[in-house]
């Protein structure tokens, strides 16, 4: 076993266990902070792979944007701090035969083709940089990128929309209630 | 020959037709087209029975064969001999009689353009029956009869009554037409054509199973047609159609159509004798029962009708115990002339008086002459007084009856049969005479009890009278040239006995102050005598109330067994569906488990089976 | 290195992530059981273009976007989650049922009611 071997399985390990308690846990901003744990290890074997940029992006979207917003909600949806006992449904039993039933396919099938595969890291260094991978992006990929780009803007004015409340109409509360009133009659 | 017999039957079947299409407004109007239609139906049967008049036992015969049956064919074709052109000639004469007289009887009728239309097609219905060289056809021309009768019978269907009797007077002979109907499937199958040449003419081949059941199965249309006992009840009821239809269907046509048959196939029944003595004991059961019937009725049409059960039973009597039919077919003409005059005066008496029951009528020969001379030429000739063409005919059939108890080896029926027939057809005899008189002295004779009729009918309804009286009359005379039917001394004395007995004995119970019923001799049995013996009720509480109980269940069957299966099926389709609906909780968590394992499930399967 | 190491643990990721979907009951948990099954989706991704030595770099281009779609869905999501809120005082996904079929006590369906507004 190589270095790169090892140091890969600790990550895994640190990434995989973290999951499994996002989605065990009782305890809600827990759950949160294990996945910024298990995000950043996965972080950690993007870099073994020689996926830098891959890594840092991961870390300052996910764990920097993607978890912040997840905390945002868990506290404007008034989220309990500390234990709570009604966060699994009673689908836990199916979940986890469901569960189960991919990883072993998933497992199963993929080692089964992969047996011969082998990384050969060193081959080729400049992988995995924001220089090539720019290139990439800008040469190969730069209309999809832009369409990603107003992808974007349509979120954020959709997200925008739902979330106001009642901006623009004139009536107060009170009349508002009048009005529903009349409507109903 | 054939052609102009052809020509017969279609005449008035165009006049149907025109008169059905054309309404009211048909040019003539629809009395002027039926009549014209049946007067030439009546010149061309004259002529056909003067071209056959020659050799009246020679057939001629023509025909078509229709497009192949598979089995065995039907024929459209024409039959004529001496009996059916007589017969022919019988039918016209009595159906133009009719027509002319319904012209007046009905004036003011808002329905006579259907009235006389049907009235054509019924006489193209019974020349078929008359002149089909075919069995089937004889059924077709047989059917469209039955299906007139319902529609005359019915003709002022507003009231309830003459409903009932149409449906009454249809179900009944719809029984007997079943049977006839499979006795000429046996008959046909037998000879293996349905050609009543080619019927008579195989019955020498026939095994005596093949004869019975053939003959049997007739005989039930034939008494259920002529209104024998047990089904006759429904010509009393009938008298509710206007009086034309009960002078031309109910006495001398439709009801005679039996009578024909039975003459028409009579080689086919005399080899099965069973079916003749059974024949002749319903017959004379009937001859007597209704003429005892007829001395207790009230309404005159009722009395007539009564005595045309009678007659007929006398016909089929005389067919029964006589190898030769010649003596029925003379009553058969006679009784259609004698009984048509009947009904005919009847319906200017009721025309006059405005009811039907004798006692509202009295004396009435002083208002209606005309009337009254015709009316006893019918009951004269009813009765059998000679020189009449009633007692020639009837006697040669109580002595046909007499030879068959005397030699009973060579008569077609057994000697029981022929007894019982002879004892009742003098029985008969003496009882015919007691009602005629009966009816016509209530009629013509005592206090005048109805002072409104001060006028005999209008000409358009006594010359048919006066056209009917003649034949009546005279065909006695016309009858002596036939050796068949002269009479001899010892039968023809015992009925004129008989006779006199029966109408010294009327006469004698009607005469006195006041003047009275002669039916009162009945005493309290005359309950029972009016109504045929309680007959009808006897039919009501069996088959009338057991098919309504078996309607009833049906309808119950229908509504709960059926009714319910329909809308249980329903409700357990749905439940079945809410049985489904269980997965559709709204719990999104629930449907993605689904889609998630069911997408393992087909990956699974896809790795395994690639 | 095996690719076997990386691929698995995608696989392990991606398996958890499904039992938090299906198991939490809280919508801002499923949100973050969906971003697990994202980033294992991601490592697949990645993987590949590595041990492919891809010259388009399509798998980390791809794993780029995915994050920025993402982020995109998790923004969205959450406004959703936060409207639901504020309408019904609970994300509980399971009692977010109005999608059901309703039906009447004895298991008929009303078809021709009209349900109360």
């Amino acid at each position: 076993m190589t270095g790169v071997e090892i140091a890969f399985v600790l990550l895994g390990i640190v990434a995989l266990s973290s999951a499994v308690l996002v989605v065990t846990t009782t305890q809600l901003v827990h759950a949160a902070l294990w996945l910024v744990v298990s995000l950043g290890a996965l972080a950690g074997c993007y870099l073994l792979l020689s996926a830098e940029l891959v890594a840092w992006v991961q870390v300052l979207i996910y764990v920097g944007a993607v978890v912040v917003l997840l905390l945002f909600g868990i506290m404007l949806t008034r989220a309990p701090i500390g234990p709570s006992t009604d966060l699994d449904s009673g689908n836990r039993l199916a979940a986890f035969a469901v569960g189960l039933g991919t990883a072993g396919t998933l497992v199963t099938v993929l080692l089964t083709g992969l047996r011969h595969a082998y990384f050969h890291l060193g081959d080729n260094p400049g992988t995995g940089t924001a220089r090539s991978l720019g290139d990439a992006i800008f040469r190969y990929w730069v209309l999809p990128f832009e369409v990603l780009s107003v992808l974007l803007l349509a979120a954020l004015v959709g997200a925008i929309v739902l979330s106001r409340t009642n901006i623009g109409r004139v009536a107060a509360p009170e009349d508002d209630s009048a009005s529903e009133q009349r409507g109903r009659r | 020959m054939t052609t102009l017999a052809a020509l017969v039957i279609l005449a008035p079947f165009a006049a149907a037709w025109i008169g059905m299409l054309g309404g009211r407004r048909v040019p003539l109007g629809p009395g002027g087209v039926a009549v014209i239609g049946t007067a030439a139906s009546t010149v061309m049967a004259l002529v056909v029975l003067a071209g056959v008049a020659g050799d009246a036992s020679h057939v001629r015969e023509s025909s078509i064969q229709l497009t192949p049956t598979g089995s065995i064919p039907i024929t459209v074709g024409v039959r004529v001999d001496g009996l059916s052109a007589s017969v022919a000639l019988m039918v016209t004469v009595v159906a133009l009689a009719v027509q002319v007289y319904s012209i007046g009887y009905l004036r003011g009728d808002a329905r006579y353009s259907s009235y006389a239309a049907f009235v054509s097609l019924f006489t193209a219905a019974m020349l078929l029956v008359v002149f089909s060289g075919d069995l089937i056809v004889l059924y077709v021309g047989w059917e469209i009869m039955g299906v007139c009768s319902y529609f005359l019978i019915g003709h002022h269907w507003e009231d309830p009554g003459a409903t009932a009797a149409a449906i009454k007077a249809f179900l009944m002979t719809r029984v007997g037409d079943v049977g006839f109907l499979f006795g000429i499937f046996v008959l046909g199958s037998a000879a293996n054509s349905f050609r009543v040449s080619d019927v008579l003419a195989a019955v020498p081949r026939m095994s005596s199973g093949e004869l019975l059941a053939g003959t049997l199965l007739l005989a039930l249309g034939v008494v259920a047609k002529s209104a024998q006992f047990p089904l006759h009840s429904w010509l009393p009821d009938a008298m509710a159609a206007p009086t034309p239809i009960s002078a031309l269907i109910h006495a001398a046509t439709m009801v005679a159509a039996g009578v024909y048959v039975v003459a028409l196939l009579h080689p086919v029944f005399l080899a099965a004798s069973f079916t003749l003595d059974l024949l002749a004991v319903l017959a004379a059961i009937s001859t007597l029962g209704s003429a005892l019937a007829a001395f207790a009725a009230d309404d005159i049409k009722r009395v007539l009708a009564y005595s045309t059960i009678s007659q007929l039973g006398l016909m089929f009597v005389g067919l029964a115990v006589d190898a030769d039919r010649v003596p029925s077919v003379a009553l058969l003409l006679s009784h259609a002339a004698y009984k048509a005059l009947l009904f005919l005066c009847a319906g200017a008496l009721i025309h006059a008086v405005g009811s039907n029951l004798m006692a509202d009528m009295g004396g009435m020969r002083h208002a209606m002459p005309v009337t009254f001379v015709t009316m006893t030429i019918g009951f004269a000739a009813l009765v059998g007084v000679p020189p009449t063409s009633g007692f020639v005919a009837k006697d040669a059939i109580v002595g046909a009856a007499w030879d068959a108890v005397r030699h009973r080896g060579a008569a077609p029926v057994g000697l029981g049969p022929s007894l019982v027939g002879l004892v009742c057809a003098l029985l008969t005899v003496a009882v015919t005479a007691a009602y005629s008189t009966r009816a016509w002295l209530l009629t013509f004779f005592g206090p005048v009890r109805n002072d409104a009729v001060s006028h005999d009918a209008p000409p358009v309804m006594s010359i048919p009278l006066i056209v009917l009286a003649v034949p009546t009359l005279l065909l006695g005379l016309a009858a002596v040239g036939a050796h068949q039917l002269r009479p001899e001394l010892l039968p023809a004395t015992v009925s004129l006995a008989l006779i006199a007995l029966g109408v010294g004995v009327a006469y004698r119970l009607w005469r006195g102050v006041p003047v009275r019923d002669p039916a009162i001799v009945l005493g309290r049995s005359r309950n029972a005598v009016r109504t045929a013996f309680y007959t009808d009720d006897l039919y009501e509480r069996t088959v009338a109330v057991m098919t309504r109980r078996l309607a009833a269940g049906v309808s119950v069957v229908d509504d709960n067994v059926l009714g319910r299966a329909v809308s249980r099926t329903g409700r357990g389709a749905r439940q079945l569906g809410g049985i489904l609906r269980l997965s559709e909780n709204g719990n999104v968590q629930a449907y993605l488990t689904g889609v998630l394992l069911g997408a393992v499930v087909i990956a699974v399967c896809a790795a395994m089976l690639s | 290195m095996h690719v076997a190491y990386p691929v698995v643990l995608a696989a392990m990721l991606f398996s958890v992530g499904v039992y938090g979907v299906l198991a939490r009951r809280n919508a801002i948990l499923v949100l973050m059981s969906v971003e697990l099954m994202l980033n294992g989706a991601n490592l697949n991704l990645v993987t590949f273009d590595i041990w492919r030595s891809d010259v388009m770099h399509s798998g980390q281009v791809m794993a780029l976007f995915v994050i920025v779609i993402a982020a995109a869905e998790v923004g969205v999501g959450l406004a959703i989650v936060l409207l639901v809120f504020r309408n019904r005082s609970t994300i509980a996904v399971d009692s977010l049922r109005e999608l059901r079929e309703r039906t009447d006590r004895d298991g008929t369906a009303p078809e021709d009611a009209m349900d109360p507004p």
